[in-house]
This record gives structure tokens, C-alpha cells and sequence, in this order.
């Protein structure tokens, strides 16, 4: 599957394990091979996947960083399924993950992520964007530079304009 | 006023060439409406009745004559000639067509304006006092801190996707004038014991389906911590607002839900991850912004000019306009003018080109080159000399900006209802004409004197109703057009939500539940009593009882008239009438 990945077009090998009707997160197989799993399965199944380095970790709308039992940066991949753009839990939990767990790994966006969204996804930490079918990557990666001015900090840069650059008297 | 640097303008530039090319792949296709929607709502730009209506910020109410002019600029070109002000200082066009909304923006950036967050489930465009630097109750001038909320919250990343709208408004006053009791969030500047200055947030307010007024988050926040207090807020809102309802989506309902004292809690323990980070404010920026807002060149005046006291005595026309759309300076000699733009046959807040063109002129002759908005629907000159304001009267009344009514029942608060809103269930322009009809009487209307009558086309309650002192809401009763009336709210210092005084009434009922209201408050006020004042000392129930009693009679003129004729008839100008009805 293509992704962008440090604003670039890219095959990625990860596979996304979801919970479909009639799984269960306790009893469903999570098979070799990189494969970004749901919190519920690495809560239910910690003590045998713990000892898989290659799996990544996957969060749903109401799920939240503290949720998560381990060092967050055990994980290669922690992707945020955003079932709806215009849900904005995702970019909270991508600000808590980076800035307050200290989250140095690939944070990946994935679900409903589309081309008009991405400059402020970029901004809160995601490096990694699964768009939606139906978004033209190629163009996407032009979106990461819609603004150059950036008035607040956020996790791209800690600090605000007024911190970081000398104004004008206005 | 504040002056954009070269990173305000670039940045301004960035969101025309981003929304242009949004713009440019919906009408291709490429864009579907969904993804859409939420992109224009963000610029400003609602689908309406008559077609597509943009949302143009004035933050905090404030604009220069040249962007008044642009205004008008903007009204002709692009719309029917006119605009409608809104009751959070913002101005509207109507009858826009898609295609010409991104020129709008550009010629808006032109002037240092946009329409950036002024709807969406967003930080929205933030409010203040319309006589901010000029009032006498004011502790500072609130504006350079609603300055740095408009930058802090322009396209923050973090906060572009929240459960629903955000509003915040800002008061440096003792009275409230910026409705910070209704907001989101209400930031007043307060000092402490030791004489810091600081804020006292307020936080859930608001009205719509759940009206509520606001509480009282922290007493005391020195003011370093504004922004980093504020991002707090939002943050736990973002994750814990409720989604599933949109009725139920605003901040107010999650802290009613959890409690104050949980939600401070909460902001609290998120606050201290990053209080006195590198977004605690520095005095160099509050400077630095501040510096735009320093008081204008004024003279050394007496503090009552003798021409100006002349002039009432000669002219009773003029002393009436003095008596009801003049305020007291700060500045001796001085003083802050009202136009109104509730004049009879036009729609409340509604403006035209040439009226534009007119009130900038008259800003840049009297009142420094600034006017203000109000969120009561009117235009502010802040600083104009006493010994000019007979002149200035003769001018306003020429353009029909002169009617002496602030604050009288004719100075009716109005969303646009159904006429023109997809949202409303009633019309709210046309029933407040009709209501400004049966009340034209000059003499009347003022020995009823101050009081606050409110309309909305909905439970959104845009024409803030459950804040005035009879609040009429339009509701939908198996398709018809209905009004519930409630009365005993209050806008100002405390506000106060009104009671629903029974069942509804039909549109052409009204203006007599309004006469019946006003005929208890004549037999029973004591003298000097304002109608909030006996109606607090009464209680609702006479007024209720007497509203009741006898049956109401519609008033014929006012039953539904032919609207295909009065569509032929009427010039757009006055729109009193809809697709819809």
C-alpha cells in the first residue's frame, strides 16, 4: 500500500489488524509479520505480543494515550484511525503522545485523511499519513506547505512566533 | 488599531491561495461537498437560502474606514448592495455566488481582513467591548489581549476539529458590554489585592437549546498565563466534549455534566504540563501589541462644550438622538456615538453599500478613521468631540443612520431568520418590522424607555433572546411558523436567562403580546422603574395573567400576505419575505 511518509510517496509493508464482527481481542490471531494491531488485542494479549518488537499499535477514537500500559516508544508505529475528519480527538492524542509521553517513533495517521487536513496533522506530529482511497498522494504532498507563518506552538515548534522571532512593532 | 506585520499579511495571503484552490477543486469536482463543507465554514461561507452567505470577521468590532470602504467595495460587487451585522461584531453578505468568494477573500486581505474561523466547530472570530479604550467603567483596554487570542487561535492545529463552535469574547470593564456571560469562554481583566494584572475566566455560557450562563473557572489568572491557561481549556474540551449529539457538543454541556469543580480540576492538572512553558505571554509581546491600541491624538477639551449643550437646547430632534445614541467619554470634551441601524423598513443590522461608504467617511471626519461595531446590531464613532456631534447627527440622519432609539424597544436584536437563514423555523426580519410598525410612535417608545426586546428564527438562538427582557424564539409546529415569548432575561452585569411565558403565538399575535406586556409594565411601574425592574419586582405572573387573558386578535395586516405579488412588488432591498413562505 502507498503512504506518505516524510512528505514523500512511499510502499509501506505495514498491515492493519482490525477487530471485525465475531472477533474477539482476546482469541484473534494476530499473524506474523509487521502488523499494526489494535489496543484492545495488545491489552488482551500483552504478555505473548510484548515479545514481538516488529508490531505497531493502533488507537481508535476513544482511546487515549494513557490507555496504553507500556513504553510507548517500544511501539515502531503508533497509528491514530480517524474514522471521521472532522473528529478532532486525533490531534489532542497525537499533542499527548509527543509532547507528554515523549513519543520519538513513526505516528501514523490513517482512516478518513485527507489532502486538506494534512498541514495541520504535520503540525501535531503525525510523520506518517494512510490516506483515504480516493486522495491523490502525489498532490497530497504538496499540503504540508500551505502556511509558513505559524502563529502558536504546537509539537512542530515549541515555541510561538512572539518567542521565536522578533515582530515589528505593529 | 492593530496593524498587520509582514507575517500577519503573509500568512493572510497563504489562506487565499489555500482556499482558492479549495474553491477552484470543488467547482471542478474533484472536491465532493462533504469534504468541502467544512473548509468553506471555516472561511465564513454558509449555503443559505438565496444562495452562499460569507461571514466576514471585524475582530473584536473594530475596523478602519478603509475597510469599511472595502466593505462597501464588496457589497456592490459581489451582493445586492448590503450586508447584515451580526451579533458577535461580524458582518454578513447574502447573495454570494461561490465562484466569487475567493476575490472576496483577496480584497479582504487587501485591508487586513478575512473571514478565518468565523463558523465551524472551531475557535471562533473573538469578541470584546465596543467601547473599549473609551469607556469610563474600563480597568485596561481588553483589546490587545483579544489580539493575541485572534493569533493564537488562527489555524491552530490542534483545535480546527472540535466538538462544536468555541466562542470567546473579552471585557476590560466593570460593565459588560461583550456578553462574556453567554461565551464559551469569558475573559474579563481583572486586577488582585496586590494590584496584578490578571483575568477572571469564565467558562461554559452560552445559549441555543441548552441556555446557560456562564461559570466561573478561575478567579484570578495572572495574565503571563493567558494563552497556555486557554490552550488547557480547549484541550480537555477537544477530548472530552461529547460528539454523539450535536445538541449536546458544547463545552457547556460537558462541564454541567462533570461539574465545575471537576472540569477546573481537569484544566488544572492539564495546565501544570505546560504552565510557564514557551507560551506564557512576555511583556515584549503584550507591548508590542498594545502599542496599536494607544488612545488617538486627542485635544485638550473642556469637559462640556457650550455649542454642544447649545445645540439641545435649540434643536429637539438632535437633544432626543443625545439622549438616547450618545455615551460619556473617558476623555473630557469627548464622546461615543451610536448609529443606529434599526431604522424602520429595514432589516436590524442590515447596512447597505452607500450607508457604508457614508459611516466611513464620517469615522475618518469625526472619530479618528475607527468605528465599532456592537453586538446589539449598531455602529460606534468612539471618539468624537462634543462640539462635533450636532454635524455628525446631520450627516447620519442623511443616510438614515440617525434613528434616536439605542436601547428603546425598537432597537430590536434580530437573527436573520427563515427569510434568509436554512436553519430557522420562523422569520425573524420580518417580525421585528412588523413589531417596529405598531411601535413607531416616537413618544411612546420613550417613556417606555430602555428595554431589550430580542429576536430568534431558532433554538440556535443567534438573536440571543433568552438574554433580553422579552426574548421571542421562532418554533415549529407541524410546519408552521410559531413564537414562544419569554421574558425577565438580561444581556448585562448579571446576566440573567428569561422564563417562556406560556404556550405560543402565531406571527401576526405578536405585536399585541408585546402591547399586552407593556400595558402591565405602565400600570404597575413605580416611578423611574425600567420594565426589567417591575418585572423583577412583580413577578412573571401579571404579566402572564394579562397576556392570557382575553383571546388575541391577529392582526389582519400582519396574516401571511402574497408573497408571489410582494416578491414582483418589492425591490430586493427589503427582503422581507422568502423562498420558503
Amino acid at each position: 500500500m502507498k503512504i506518505i511518509k516524510d512528505k514523500k510517496v512511499v510502499n509501506d509493508a505495514w498491515q492493519v489488524l482490525r477487530l471485525h464482527e465475531g472477533d474477539a481481542a482476546d482469541s484473534i490471531v494476530v499473524p506474523q509479520g509487521e502488523y499494526i494491531v489494535p489496543l484492545p488485542v495488545w491489552n488482551c494479549q500483552w504478555e505473548t505480543l510484548r515479545e514481538r518488537k516488529e508490531l505497531g499499535l493502533w488507537l481508535g477514537g476513544l482511546e487515549r494515550a494513557e490507555d496504553i500500559p507500556d513504553d510507548v516508544n517500544r511501539f515502531p508505529v503508533i497509528a491514530i484511525d480517524i474514522h471521521k475528519y472532522t473528529d478532532g480527538r486525533a490531534y489532542t492524542l497525537a499533542y499527548r503522545l509527543r509532547k507528554q509521553y515523549g513519543y520519538r517513533c513513526e505516528l501514523r495517521a490513517m482512516g478518513d485523511v485527507l489532502h486538506d487536513q494534512l498541514f495541520y496533522l504535520k503540525r501535531m506530529g503525525f510523520d506518517s499519513f494512510a490516506m483515504r482511497a480516493d486522495q491523490d498522494l502525489q498532490r497530497g504532498v504538496s499540503g504540508f506547505d500551505t502556511f509558513s507563518v505559524k502563529y502558536q506552538a504546537s509539537v512542530d515548534v515549541a515555541t510561538p512566533l512572539f518567542n521565536r522571532i522578533e515582530r515589528g512593532v505593529a | 488599531m492593530y496593524q498587520y506585520d509582514k507575517f500577519d499579511h503573509q500568512l493572510t495571503a497563504e489562506r487565499v491561495a489555500q482556499y482558492s484552490d479549495q474553491v477552484r477543486r470543488r467547482l471542478s469536482g474533484e472536491l465532493k461537498e462533504d469534504d468541502f463543507r467544512v473548509l468553506r465554514l471555516q472561511n465564513g461561507i454558509y449555503m443559505q437560502v438565496h444562495g452562499y452567505m460569507m461571514r466576514i470577521a471585524i475582530p473584536y468590532g473594530l475596523a478602519s474606514s478603509a475597510q469599511v470602504h472595502q466593505l462597501a467595495h464588496i457589497a456592490r460587487t459581489y451582493d445586492r448592495g448590503y450586508g447584515h451585522l451580526s451579533t458577535r461584531q461580524n458582518i454578513q453578505f447574502n447573495w454570494l455566488k461561490l465562484e466569487d468568494t475567493p476575490k472576496i477573500l483577496a480584497d479582504l486581505a487587501e485591508v487586513e481582513m478575512h473571514a478565518n474561523q468565523t463558523s465551524g466547530s472551531c475557535i471562533r472570530s473573538i469578541t470584546s467591548d465596543e467601547l473599549a479604550g473609551v469607556a469610563r467603567d474600563e480597568l485596561i483596554d481588553p483589546r490587545p489581549f483579544a489580539e493575541i487570542l485572534r493569533q493564537w487561535s488562527t489555524f491552530h492545529p490542534e483545535f480546527a476539529f472540535l466538538p462544536r463552535k468555541f466562542k470567546v469574547s473579552v471585557s476590560g470593564a466593570s460593565e459588560d458590554r461583550a456578553a462574556i456571560e453567554i461565551n464559551d469562554v469569558g475573559v474579563q481583566v481583572v486586577k488582585n489585592a496586590q494590584g496584578e494584572l490578571g483575568f477572571r475566566i469564565l467558562v461554559g455560557g452560552g445559549l441555543g437549546r441548552t441556555p446557560v450562563i456562564g461559570q466561573e473557572l478561575i478567579a484570578f489568572l495572572p495574565w503571563q498565563h493567558l494563552l497556555t491557561y486557554m490552550e488547557s481549556i480547549v484541550r480537555v474540551y477537544n477530548e472530552f466534549g461529547r460528539r454523539d449529539n450535536l445538541y449536546k457538543a458544547r463545552i457547556k454541556i460537558l462541564v454541567q455534566a462533570i461539574g465545575i469543580g471537576e472540569f477546573r480540576r481537569q484544566v488544572e492538572t492539564e495546565w501544570q504540563l505546560h504552565k510557564d512553558g514557551p507560551s506564557t505571554l512576555t511583556e515584549a509581546e503584550v507591548a508590542r501589541v498594545s502599542a496599536a491600541f494607544t488612545a488617538p491624538a486627542y485635544e485638550t477639551l473642556p469637559q462640556v462644550d457650550a455649542s454642544f449643550e447649545a445645540a439641545q437646547r435649540e434643536d429637539k430632534a438632535f437633544a432626543n438622538w443625545v439622549q438616547r445614541n450618545v455615551t460619556a467619554h473617558k476623555v473630557d470634551g469627548y464622546a461615543a456615538a451610536w448609529l443606529s441601524l434599526k431604522h424602520p423598513g429595514r432589516a436590524p443590522g442590515d447596512i447597505s453599500a452607500d450607508q457604508l461608504d457614508v459611516v466611513a467617511a464620517l469615522a475618518d471626519h469625526y472619530s479618528f478613521g475607527e468605528l465599532r461595531v456592537s453586538h446589539l446590531q449598531n455602529l460606534v464613532l468612539a471618539d468624537v468631540k462634543q462640539s462635533d456631534l450636532h454635524a455628525l447627527w446631520q450627516e447620519a440622519k442623511a443616510a438614515g443612520l440617525a434613528t434616536p432609539n439605542i436601547g428603546l424597544l425598537t432597537d430590536i436584536v434580530c437573527c436573520p431568520g427563515a427569510d434568509f437563514c436554512t436553519l430557522a423555523n420562523a422569520r425573524s426580519i420580518s417580525l421585528s418590522r412588523a413589531i417596529t410598525e405598531r411601535f413607531e410612535d416616537y413618544d411612546y417608545l420613550h417613556d417606555i424607555g430602555d428595554i431589550d426586546l430580542n429576536i430568534s428564527g431558532c433554538v440556535n438562538a443567534c438573536g440571543h433572546h433568552h438574554v433580553a427582557h422579552i426574548g421571542i424564539l421562532g418554533v415549529d409546529k407541524s410546519g408552521e411558523e410559531w413564537y414562544q415569548v419569554t421574558i425577565g432575561g438580561n444581556k448585562g452585569t448579571p446576566a440573567a436567562i428569561g422564563k417562556i411565558i406560556g404556550r405560543s403565538f402565531s406571527f401576526a399575535q405578536i405585536p399585541a403580546v408585546i402591547a399586552r406586556l407593556l400595558h402591565v409594565y405602565v400600570s404597575e411601574r413605580d416611578e423611574g422603574e425600567r420594565f426589567i425592574d417591575t418585572l423583577r419586582r412583580i413577578g412573571h405572573e401579571p404579566f402572564k395573567t394579562f397576556v392570557y387573558a382575553e383571546q388575541i386578535v391577529e392582526e389582519e395586516k400582519l396574516l401571511l400576505p402574497d408573497y408571489e405579488a410582494l416578491r414582483a412588488a418589492v425591490p430586493y432591498e427589503l427582503p422581507y419575505f422568502s423562498p420558503r413562505f
